[in-house]
């Protein structure tokens, strides 16, 4: 860790509390951290652990009620603790800039997307009218937007995720700050898009000389993209060292769970061992497909265009029973499309689903009921899925009592041994979704999935919006009931690093086709389609571990 | 933009022939008989017939409706039953009273809305929001009858600040004609100003927390100019709603405030036609509203793509 004096920004001892109706209650603790001129230091951690707030502590953003009880945060030797407003705008933009998480809703819907680079000039007063303009095409220009002319006089929504993450790097970038403070710059972007801004986003740092404080979840990430890394948890900086060193030989606990649980390393491991150990059998080889989707098809029209949108374009593959078939692609690639297809909440233009033989689509009455029962769904958001005003057991029980299952007592019992499968204690039954955590919520879904004893689990992203530790736990919880019940999975994902981890067999998508299927091991081992290749390499932290 | 006004158009006027439906069939299907109420409580049922036949009431409806639609068409709404005077006169003297009266009371309205709305989201939690959320309650609860007699009591009777009752044209003498309709404007406008005191407030409490105001901020945005152009504007598209679909029914609320301040509007037309069976002067009096409301429908839509632009009419996602 760099000195005090050596440091551009130094906090020292920081804490952070909200103000509750029980009084102040930290959620910062002490933490020092030290960013040199030049630097990329990343912190690391689950939500709730600190992390954003530390950095919007930095800049004198904490939201709400948040405010900084002690410590103290020095930038260029400048104590800005408890800076006036007037010193913290200039702060804010000029000195250290921020590029935030999520794209969609960071830029100002009304505004047109140019003068949102160019409005950070003016305020700066570093050009007047026309020549902020003029530099605020250039600068969307040189953060890798196509046509800049074009798009300055463009609306956010009207602009992909990516082209608007590139607009929020413009702003930072705008006054030519000394520190970035990059806070989950491209989570909610897909894999291949986040490579390239990240990699472009490091050029124009690395030409500028400025400093990076990188906060992000992904340990693969954080390893990629930064010299040094801090890990934090509940509030505190539990382990820091040069990221090689923390990948390959966490010291603290909380790091080591980590590193285990982090997807993009976890199947870095398992592809080595994977080629040590000769391949078992998989299971339900040489059985009757469970699944079969045959050349289907599904367009969608467009308002105010003439041709068709085609989500799932003569897509055809089986699933054997027992096993975990993953489809894989990246927002837009059709496979959301594709799962309601299979579960019967959509109908397919051309083509079929069948579910044992019975075809989904024109399925009515008696049979209808029984493929639906066969078949269940996980969705991605545990926080969206669940009815906030029914306790867990009214959840879990409500597919018995659609399907007549049982009586009362029978029901409450069943309940009972399905929050045991998803290992949840048998209290959380007369609970709120609203009381639970987002892992446990996601427990809850799958109990619920669980309650007909399907034979096939459709999920839709089902572990995408949980932490990493979390996530590890719930694709453990998934094969253990595989492995149990002889559950078949369809899994679709834009994690090719969890695919690895669960899947037999993986079916890649792009724009609504299949470029590639096939066994996990062949698919990742040697990649046919360009896509694939792209997709793989994309995977964050995966080089640093082999 | 003029393909979408020519649909939005089109769409208007089919609203249009509905209403005259409803409004010719709704009139008809009010109990007592016109011909009865003109000819008077004894008049021998030759005079009621005979009055019936000029009147074409003794038409099947249908061809009561094609003509009325006919006359319509011709810009002639007929003759007031009542006084015998032509019903498009009639509207021309009291249209305007009423226009004025609720032009002032929705500039009333939106001022002292929007201004007390983003003061309350602004100092939140302190004696700003505590006196704006008190006024808006009191604004909602109280009837706009009581107010307009408690005003007139207190603020004419009282205090002579202003004219109890009375209109002055605002094409005759502007000054003195505001000065007549400030205070019924105030009353009828007090019930929209809670509404859109309270959207105001909590659209802009929103709008504060979202992620495009902290990153306004954190570019180094003054907090005046991330007040006005991003948390206010943005929290307008849900004000600019409201208030057109409060608008119309600013129309029909002027009836109770024009009763109390004696103005020789629209609303005291509607009362006295509907007492009567008036029958052209109730049509042509719902047709105005229905045409009111189109148009502040149209104007609204159009307001509200030039704030929004995610609705800009043509805007695509590319």
């Amino acid at each position: 860790m760099p000195s005090d004096d050596e440091a551009l920004l130094s906090v020292t001892g920081l804490e952070v509390s909200f103000r509750t109706h029980e009084g102040l209650r930290p959620v910062v603790h002490g933490v020092d951290l030290r960013v040199a001129r030049g630097e990329r230091v990343a912190v690391v951690g689950e939500s709730g652990s600190g992390k954003s707030t530390t950095a919007a502590a930095v800049i004198g953003l904490l939201p709400g009620t948040g405010t900084v009880s002690g410590g103290r945060v020095s930038f260029a030797g400048e104590d800005v603790t408890h800076a006036d407003e007037k010193r913290l705008q200039r702060l804010r933009g000029r000195e250290i800039g921020l590029i935030p998480q999520d794209p969609m809703s960071n830029l100002n819907p009304a505004t047109r997307v140019g003068h949102q680079v160019a409005e950070t000039l003016l305020a700066h007063r570093l050009a007047g009218r026309s020549a902020a303009r003029k530099r605020a095409v250039e600068l969307l220009g040189e953060a890798g937007i196509p046509e800049p002319e074009r798009r300055y006089r463009q609306y956010p929504h009207e602009l992909s995720g990516g082209l608007r993450q590139r607009v929020l790097i413009a702003i930072a970038l705008a006054c030519e700050p000394d520190l970035l403070i990059a806070d989950e710059p491209t989570s909610a972007l897909d894999v291949t898009v986040q490579r390239g801004i990240l990699d472009h986003l490091e050029r124009l740092r690395a030409e500028r000389g400025a400093s990076l404080l990188f906060v992000t979840h992904d340990l693969g990430l954080a390893a990629d993209r930064a010299d040094r890394v801090v890990v934090m948890s509940q509030g505190r900086i539990v382990e820091e060292g040069p990221a090689a060193r923390i990948l390959r030989e966490p010291q603290h606990e909380y790091t080591k769970a980590l590193v285990a649980a982090a997807p993009s390393l976890a199947s870095a491991r398992a592809a080595r061992e994977a080629a040590a150990t000769p391949d078992a059998a998989p299971a339900g080889s040489g059985s009757e497909p469970i699944l079969v989707v045959d050349d289907l098809v599904r367009s969608f029209r467009i308002r105010g265009r003439s041709e068709r949108l085609t989500a799932v374009d003569h897509v055809s593959f089986e699933v054997r029973p027992g096993t975990t078939t993953a489809v894989v692609g990246e927002s837009g690639s059709g496979k959301t499309t594709l799962a309601r297809l299979v579960l019967g909440l959509d109908t397919p233009d051309a083509g079929e689903v069948r579910v044992d033989s019975e075809h989904v689509a024109t399925a009515t009455g008696a049979r209808r009921r029984a493929i639906r029962r066969a078949m269940q769904p996980v969705f991605q958001d545990p926080y969206a899925s669940l009815d906030p005003m029914f306790t867990v057991e009214h959840l879990v029980d409500e597919p018995l009592r659609v399907f007549k299952v049982g009586d009362r007592a029978s029901r409450r019992s069943r309940v009972a041994e399905l929050l045991d499968h998803v290992a949840l204690p048998r209290s959380v039954a007369q609970r709120h979704p609203t009381e639970l955590s987002g892992g446990q919520r996601q427990r809850v879904a799958i109990a619920r999935a669980l309650a007909l004893e399907p034979r096939l689990m459709v999920c839709d992203e089902a572990v995408s919006a949980l932490d990493v530790l979390v996530q590890d736990q719930i694709l453990t919880l998934l094969g253990d009931l595989q492995r149990d019940l002889g559950l078949t999975y369809l899994f679709i994902t834009h994690d090719l690093a969890v695919v690895r981890l669960v899947a037999h067999d993986v079916v890649v998508m792009q724009q609504g086709t299949v470029v590639e299927s096939g066994p996990v091991e062949a698919v990742f081992d040697a990649p046919e389609a360009g896509y694939t290749r792209e997709l793989l390499a994309a995977i964050p932290g995966a080089g640093l571990v082999s | 933009m003029a393909r979408y006004l020519l649909v939005r158009l089109l769409q208007s006027l089919v609203t249009l022939v509905l209403a005259s439906m409803v409004v010719f069939a709704g009139v008809r299907a009010l109990p007592g008989d016109p011909a009865r109420a003109l000819a008077g409580e004894d008049a021998d049922p030759a005079a009621v017939a005979a009055i019936r036949a000029r009147l074409g009431l003794d038409d099947p409806l249908p061809v009561q409706y094609l003509k009325f639609v006919g006359n319509l068409l011709h810009g002639d709404l007929g003759t007031s039953v009542r006084t015998g005077q032509p019903v498009i006169d009639l509207i021309k003297a009291t249209l305007p009273v009423t226009l004025w009266l609720s032009l002032f009371a929705v500039l009333i309205a939106v001022v002292v809305g929007i201004g007390a709305g983003t003061a309350a989201a602004v100092w939140r939690g302190r004696w700003p929001e505590w006196v704006a959320n008190l006024a808006a309650l009191v604004g909602l609860s109280v009837p706009s009858f009581w107010l307009g007699i408690l005003a007139i009591l207190y603020l004419a009777v009282g205090l002579h600040w202003f004219p109890a009752s009375g209109y002055v044209p605002l094409t005759d003498d502007p000054l003195r004609g505001i000065y007549y309709l400030v205070m019924p404007a105030a009353v009828l406008g007090t019930a929209l100003a809670a509404v859109v005191m309270r959207q105001t407030r909590a659209s802009m409490i929103a709008t504060l927390t979202t992620d495009y105001v902290r990153t306004a901020r954190a570019k180094g945005l003054p907090r005046s100019k991330v007040l006005t152009g991003f948390a206010l504007r943005n929290s307008m598209i849900v004000v600019v709603t409201i208030v057109g679909l409060q608008l119309g029914g600013l129309i029909s609320g002027a009836v109770v405030t024009e009763r109390i301040f004696g103005l020789p509007g629209f609303g005291k037309l509607t009362l006295d036609s509907v007492f009567t069976r008036d029958y052209p002067v109730i049509e042509a009096v719902v047709l105005v509203v229905t045409v009111a409301y189109i148009v502040i429908n149209l104007v609204v839509d159009l307001v509200y793509s030039l704030i929004n632009p995610r609705i800009r009419v043509g805007g695509r996602t590319s």
